[in-house]
């Protein structure tokens, strides 16, 4: 701190010393903020648009301020179903990938053993797949189940194809695992380990450890690896696009409607899953806060 | 000796049931895709697959035939990726150096685009770069700085713009985390040992990069072109000419000695992290130069998502999928070979 100050005044030797001065005070305020809104200005424009009455087909010019698809937020054929089956996919998708995934994060910080290293990297590269890819492999081999052998006789036909839930459900499964890892091992690895030390020392098993002290512990970290898993699942558009088949969500509706018309009820829908997700992870950083409090008055 | 055995293989068990479900459905699914990009076939006819055919021809002839897409996917990517950068480390910096308070209710907005849907976001674009759309009333019919017929919607600045918006997050959040991990207690001591400002060094390196970033723009963006081709050169040095005034002047005023010397070094390998994961995904995308492009605008992600879902042609879908997962696998590996593994995996215990 106490450098700070010749070195202000050694600064300028009479480049505009008050340039600098504006510079070091406000260039980056100013661009932080300006970098913020640019972050915002879609959202906006979707919240403002979903009171938009259009002329045309197209929700893409401002006409009129109307409540229309407001009260009328599903009135669109199929969307109802889309919304319903997005819904139901990030559900299922992010129980499933819950699990497998804080399963993964517990072993690779929990144990060392042969292969882990091998491991993080497996972990981290569907990640690191364009979406594009991840999609067009998924749609190669549930095709492939029922036209190329071996798969064709091992596999009854039905199960991966024709495309639909099922096969929407394993994918998203399949990118949300990465993720959840990660997540999870994040909290993991800052984890007091001589609880569950002092635990054992006063004769509780594993099972009754990891349950006492573990698993509430690293709640929060599985907690926010569901939201996040959830959040991408409800969101996701390209790998869904080549694992749908005829059924729709959400964001396949859209693509698939964007050809023809776009209806201000999809921004109206749009805001409704922005507002919850804000809620959600608002609600969720006032239980971490609460929880981080509690277990900071306990005595150490 | 059977408890330690059995005790060994906890971790394995743990891991069993997530690692098969990516071996069934990431790993078998590329080997598939493998197999499709060297068979012949349509869907209607059936697939003839290896080891009956090995069809190299779907790769030798897509890249001949799709050049144009691969070079517009590369173009609009490193473009993208490159103003994620201008625009994701001077915010990233100041959210981990001068956050404060505010430095959770920033990371918090850095991600807030994620809870709206991806195409929602797209969409919101195509109405602020509209034709009829806020940016161009202001620009062209306001202030009069575009000629009438000059659009946005359907350019390549629309797609790079599009891209640029979706990735950023991609940028900031791990240069934030790498930023933030800088030992503050060394900028101290290059500060006590007269680390001053960078003056020249600032203004020299601003000047360079800011020349560097306007010319691969104008080039990139194909605005060389509109010119004519006898103003071309003239356009690319008035181009470089304001990238190197503005670089300078930032640079000059803004890069210490402390930076340069001791921050940026030790943020370089998040910087590279945060560039692979920003580049992958524009690379791949197709919904972008969908909605914001036109016919000539196409990546390679367009012709893939319409050759797989549209014609049905697998063999030249995937041996396309497959030359971008290879850049990608050679990209990965290269940058595990040079830095390891820890900034891009998040770090192994």
């Amino acid at each position: 701190m106490t450098a700070a100050a010749p070195r202000v005044q050694a600064a300028h030797p009479g480049a505009g010393p008050r340039l600098q001065a504006f510079a070091d005070r406000w260039l980056l305020k100013l661009f932080t903020i300006a970098a913020i809104a640019y972050l915002m200005v879609p959202i906006v424009v979707m919240i403002v648009f979903s009171f938009n009455d259009p002329v045309g087909k197209f929700n893409f010019v401002w006409a009129e301020f109307s409540l229309d698809a407001w009260a009328s937020p599903l009135n669109r054929p199929g969307l109802a179903d889309a919304l319903w089956t997005s819904i139901l996919v990030a559900i299922v998708g992010t129980i499933i990938a819950t699990i497998l995934g804080t399963l993964i994060a517990l072993a690779l910080v929990r144990y060392s053993f042969k292969g882990r290293n091998a491991t993080n990297l497996f972990i981290f590269i569907p990640m690191a797949t364009p979406e594009i890819v991840l999609g067009a492999s998924l749609l190669s081999i549930f095709v492939a189940t029922a036209t190329q052998e071996p798969f064709k006789s091992i596999i009854p036909t039905g199960i991966f194809y024709p495309l639909g839930l099922k096969t929407i459900i394993i994918a998203h499964v399949m990118f949300n695992i990465s993720y959840v890892v990660v997540t999870v091992k994040a909290r993991i690895q800052g984890f007091p380990r001589h609880l569950e030390e002092a635990a054992m020392d006063l004769g509780a098993n594993e099972w009754t450890t990891f349950w006492k002290i573990t698993f509430p512990l690293i709640r929060p970290g599985i907690i926010a690896a569901a939201l996040l898993a959830f959040s991408l699942s409800i969101d996701d558009f390209i790998i869904t696009n080549f694992t749908s088949g005829l059924v729709n969500t959400f964001p396949v509706w859209i693509w698939g409607t964007i050809r023809n018309n776009l209806p201000p009820q999809v921004h109206v829908i749009g805001t409704a899953i922005f507002l919850i997700a804000v809620g959600g992870v608002a609600i969720s950083v006032w239980l971490q806060g609460r929880g981080s409090r509690t277990v900071a008055v306990r005595p150490r | 000796m059977s408890l330690l055995r059995s005790r060994r293989a906890i971790p394995y068990l743990l891991m069993a049931p997530g690692l098969l479900w990516l071996l069934l459905f990431f790993v078998v699914p590329n080997i598939q895709m493998l197999l499709f990009s060297l068979s012949e076939g349509t869907l209607r006819t059936g697939f003839t697959t290896p080891p009956e055919v090995w069809d190299f021809q779907n790769y030798t002839g897509s890249i001949a035939k799709f050049s144009k897409n691969f070079t517009n996917s590369i173009v609009y990517g490193g473009l993208a990726t490159i103003l994620c950068f201008l625009i994701g480390y001077p915010l990233a910096y100041a959210i981990a150096f001068k956050g404060g308070r505010w430095k959770n209710l920033l990371l918090f907005l850095v991600i807030a685009p994620f809870f709206t849907s991806f195409l929602i976001r797209t969409i919101s674009w195509r109405i602020i770069l509209g034709n009829d759309g806020p940016v161009l009333s202001i620009v062209r019919d306001a202030l009069g700085l575009v000629p009438d017929n000059f659009s946005i919607i359907g350019t390549p600045l629309a797609v790079v713009g599009g891209l640029t918006y979706q990735f950023l997050p991609f940028m900031v959040l791990p240069l934030y985390v790498s930023i933030e991990k800088v030992d503050r207690r060394l900028i101290e001591a290059a500060e006590d040992l007269y680390a001053g400002p960078w003056r020249r060094g600032g203004m020299i390196a601003g000047a360079v990069a800011g020349a560097f970033v306007l010319i691969a723009l104008q080039v990139g963006l194909g605005y060389g072109k509109l010119v004519g081709a006898d103003a071309a050169p003239a356009a690319v040095m008035a181009a470089g000419l304001v990238g190197a005034v503005a670089g300078g002047l930032v640079g000059g005023l803004l890069i210490s000695q402390a930076f340069i010397r001791v921050t940026f070094p030790l943020s370089l390998p998040g910087v590279f992290a945060a560039s692979i994961l920003t580049f992958i995904p524009a690379l791949g995308d197709y919904v972008n130069a969908q909605l914001l492009g036109s016919p000539k605008t196409q990546m390679v992600g367009n012709v893939i998502q319409g050759r797989f879902l549209d014609q049905n042609d697998y063999p030249i879908a995937a041996a396309l999928a497959f030359l971008l997962m290879a850049g990608i696998l050679i990209a990965i590996a290269l940058y595990a070979k040079l830095l390891g593994t820890e900034e891009l995996t998040g770090g192994t215990a």
